[in-house]
């Protein structure tokens, strides 16, 4: 005697399928950070990469362990920096800013200092070591 | 005399699709996911408005100084001298890397300048800043 079979076509049930996506789901919900680093970014130049630049295309920003910045020899509040280097890139285009900050200087301000460049757009920055 | 229906109205939500659905949200949960993290020092980062994005947090690699001055990377201490080897460590096996600095706003910037230059010669060039996004 023949046994009769019990399922006539080999299937994989698929009613619980959509539970343990939805395990699988939370699972990666929860895991997942989304909140992303912000910044500013800055490339450095690569070693032994120097090279020489017209004096008058370099402009000085002096940073002392105060916090008070000298622009171009020039005392300015650091609120004001962004309005000058950008007075000073439209008249020079070619124009590096080189910031240089005393070792003391407290980490805060030399921020606060890259912040106004970047809001005068100031594409070429140059960090110089202090000495 | 009363009109009859022509088409039936099913009050029932179509399921038959959801599975999909879910799949879909799943598969983007597992691409953006990254599992772990460094915890790193407690710092304060300092504020700024010209901020941007770091692109992908699976090329980052985040250097942390407290405000005594103690360098974390990936959850060890390690001194001036040392983080030269580390970072061209991460950086030959991550080409596309980014740093980013997490800096306490009282950290002082001869620390941080030894950093550049160390960073310069581990070939990690791109640097981000780490900074909080400042109101106004």
């Amino acid at each position: 005697m023949r046994k009769k079979r019990r399922f006539k076509r080999g299937e994989i049930p698929t009613a619980s399928m959509a539970d343990i996506a939805f395990l699988l789901l939370i699972f990666f919900l929860v895991t997942t950070t989304i909140d992303t680093d912000k910044g500013l970014g800055i490339v450095l130049p690569a070693e032994g990469e120097e090279i020489l630049i017209k004096k008058e295309n370099i402009l000085n920003c002096l940073i002392n362990s105060q916090g008070n910045v000298l622009l171009g020899g020039v005392p300015f509040r650091i609120k004001d920096i962004s309005k000058e280097v950008r007075r000073r890139i439209a008249e020079n285009d070619k124009l590096i800013i080189s910031v240089k900050a005393h070792e003391k200087t407290k980490y805060n301000d030399y921020i606060a200092v890259i912040d106004q460049l970047k809001m005068a757009n100031a594409k070429r920055i140059s960090i110089a070591e202090s000495d | 005399m009363i009109v009859k229906r022509k088409t039936k109205l099913s009050n029932e939500i179509p399921t038959a699709s959801m599975p999909d659905i879910i799949f879909m949200l799943l598969i983007f949960f597992m691409v953006t996911t990254v599992l772990r993290t460094y915890d790193g020092l407690p710092v304060e980062l300092p504020k700024a408005k010209r901020i941007e994005k770091l692109k992908s947090k699976r090329h980052t690699a985040h250097i942390f100084v407290d405000k005594k001055g103690l360098i974390s990377i990936q959850d060890k201490l390690h001194s001036i001298e040392t983080v030269r080897h580390v970072m061209y460590e991460i950086r030959a096996a991550d080409p596309m890397l980014t740093v980013s600095l997490k800096a306490d706003r009282a950290a002082q910037m001869g620390l941080i300048s030894d950093i550049h230059n160390e960073l310069r010669k581990a070939d990690a060039l791109k640097l981000n800043y780490s900074t909080k996004t400042a109101v106004n």
